[in-house]
């Protein structure tokens, strides 16, 4: 007897008619779905080269020079990129000494110590902390977070810290902490989250192994969990960090806007997501078109690479999880 | 005795320290989400009434007018997203699911992921060359475009991954009784990631609705309805941040009532999305 499946047995006089149909059918749906995933991969191509194309006559202009040079005049015509370079990797790293321990807090907080009723509630609440639009938070940094900046927290930051260079000038509320402070709210739940999976991904034969050893939780944690799931918490950083390099509207509302390097935390600044949002409509010229593209164009390589890096990372730590969102 | 029981006493408070950080670190994470929920409601609220609803904003100096060119907008460019990034990104995630261990389709995974990964300004950037330039025109296609493009990775992972929830037996059932492999696909396998998969797309939708910097060299703004959908459309996020950065208060009003109507329909989004998949969890 013959045990196949239909479609896979040898042609037959009765059956032909029917099985071709079959098979036309089968056919035509995985080519059809492999087209479609094609497209997928085509727009990413697409993406890549319409930004160089974007960009072209810009790269050609300043050559590498693009990325060193400080000046950023387009009524002369001259663009270096490096004030918004240095305003996205200072906001980013600000915002990552801020979010980093509170996610780190957070991830540990729901995978080890939460009572089982709280977890699924508080983890839902994080993440909504990730669904408030972009925008919304910088309506509300722009009339709540500013003021309080201006009035509470900077005068105080200088009173304690002012002998550092980070903490002097005028502060006006908007400028790099300010923004760094909104961006750092908005990358908790990524990060946290992330981490959260790493942490549940550790065997718990490693936490009971250290607890039965005379542990403290704490210890179990440091001892027993921290070393299997490092990679996968820096893949966690790293995620949080390409987030915090792409997010425009928050921090192009709060930052200041200003083609400045200044050491102080209070000046404004500007970081290459915003430079786009703020000057991308008004420009004018193809050359500052093409100068706006080619940092869109160094964010793109960027904030890929280092996607590429912390999903590594983070499918070390016990494989890709079902159902997870990295 | 005495120098194990203090350092006991020492290991114990540690332990007690780190769990209070931690509890801590999520109160103080919680903080500014109840803060800007607060203010959205208490400042929103004010500026809400019919006339929101139903008018144009009307010009500077003058009180009143409403925002609901921004709202049918955001409604058609949303709209215009899921027409093109649901049924793109659904098929192609029953692809990587049904079909996805060639190398093929591991690059198209890759690709996704990689898409997921990209700045939002970027894409902007992105459809304005591919097509804003060539039409020379702002254009609620484009902003459409620039969502679709958005969402497009979260549909398709969502799929794939709900996909291969799906216990094997179910599909050997239906080939058991001849139904041929892409009926068995769309209609005994997709159907039952069916409610997951609609999780994933409401969760999508949320997060496309409050994009704004993808918005603002795609669909641009308009001050009166658009003609069609090749002119350039207004759009909540894009209002927000047009009011927001501007001087006057009666602007600041209407932010702050868009804002209310985002977020609600944000947050609406996200727990239905929640309440969904945990009827689901808990009929079975």
């Amino acid at each position: 007897m013959n045990t196949e499946f239909e479609s896979q047995r040898p042609a037959r006089e009765g059956a032909a008619h029917r099985r071709l149909q079959l098979n036309w059918g089968d056919r035509v749906f995985r080519v059809g779905t492999a087209g479609l995933a094609g497209l997928v991969l085509l727009i990413v191509g697409l993406m890549a080269w319409q930004m160089v194309g974007a960009s072209a006559l810009s790269m050609r202009e300043f050559g590498f020079g693009f990325i060193t040079g400080r000046e950023w005049n387009p009524v002369l015509e001259q663009f270096g990129a490096l004030p918004f370079i240095y305003g996205t990797l200072v906001s980013s790293f600000v915002a990552l000494c801020i979010a980093v321990p509170v996610s780190f807090g957070i991830a540990i907080f729901l995978s080890e110590l939460s009572p089982a009723w709280l977890r699924d509630p508080l983890s839902f609440l994080v993440e909504l902390l990730a669904a408030v639009p972009s925008v919304v938070y910088g309506l509300w940094g722009i009339f709540a977070l500013a003021p309080l900046m201006r009035e509470t927290v900077e005068p105080a930051l200088r009173t304690s810290l002012g002998f550092l260079p980070f903490f002097q000038g005028p502060n006006q509320g908007f400028g790099m902490l300010t923004g760094a402070l909104v961006l750092s709210i908005m990358i908790v739940p990524t990060i946290s989250s992330v981490s959260r999976e790493v942490l549940r991904a550790v065997p718990q034969s490693y936490r009971e192994g250290a607890l039965a050893l005379g542990a403290t939780h704490w210890e179990a944690i440091r001892t027993g969990v921290m070393p299997v799931a490092r990679s996968g918490l820096i893949g966690a950083v790293i995620l949080g960090l390409g987030r915090a390099l792409g997010e425009t509207m928050a921090v192009t509302m709060l930052i200041g806007n200003r083609a400045d390097i200044s050491l102080s935390l209070f000046a404004p600044a500007h970081t290459m997501a915003s430079v786009i949002a703020n000057e991308f409509t008004e420009a004018t010229e193809d050359l500052y078109l093409a100068a706006l593209a080619e940092i869109g164009l160094l964010l793109f390589v960027v904030t890929v690479l280092l996607n590429i890096v912390a999903r590594t990372l983070v499918w070390n730590v016990g494989g890709r999880r079902e159902g997870s969102r990295v | 005795m005495n120098g194990i029981r203090s350092s006991y006493v020492y290991r114990r408070a540690v332990d007690r320290a780190v769990r209070a950080a931690c509890v801590l670190a999520a109160i103080v994470a919680l903080v500014p989400l109840f803060l800007v929920l607060y203010y959205v409601t208490v400042r929103g609220i004010g500026g809400l009434n019919w006339a929101f609803f139903t008018e144009l904003p009307k010009p500077v100096g003058e009180a009143g007018g409403g925002a609901a060119n921004a709202i049918v907008g955001s409604i058609q460019l949303v709209g215009l997203a899921c027409l093109f990034g649901i049924p793109l990104g659904v098929l192609a995630g029953v692809f990587l699911a049904e079909f996805g261990q060639s190398f093929f389709g591991r690059m198209v995974r890759f690709a996704a992921d990689v898409m997921a990964g990209v700045p939002s300004v970027t894409i902007g950037i992105f459809i304005y060359a591919l097509v804003v330039l060539p039409t020379k025109q702002f254009s609620a296609y484009a902003g459409g475009l620039a969502l679709a493009v958005i969402m497009l990775p979260t549909v398709t992972r969502t799929t794939e991954e709900l996909l291969k929830l799906v216990p094997e037996a179910l599909r050997e059932a239906a080939l058991g009784l001849g139904v041929p492999q892409w009926r068995t696909t769309l209609w005994v396998m997709l159907r039952t990631a069916a409610p997951g998969v609609a999780t994933g797309i409401m969760l999508a939708v949320a997060r496309v609705a409050g994009e704004t910097a993808p918005l603002l060299f795609t669909s641009f703004n308009n001050r009166f309805w658009a003609r069609g959908l090749n002119e350039p459309i207004s759009s909540l996020p894009v209002q927000i941040y047009t009011y927001a950065v501007s001087p006057y208060e009666d602007w600041h009003r209407q932010a702050w009532a868009a804002a209310l109507v985002l977020v609600s329909l944000v947050l609406f989004l996200n727990v239905a999305a929640r309440v969904l998949v945990r009827n689901r969890v808990r009929s079975r």
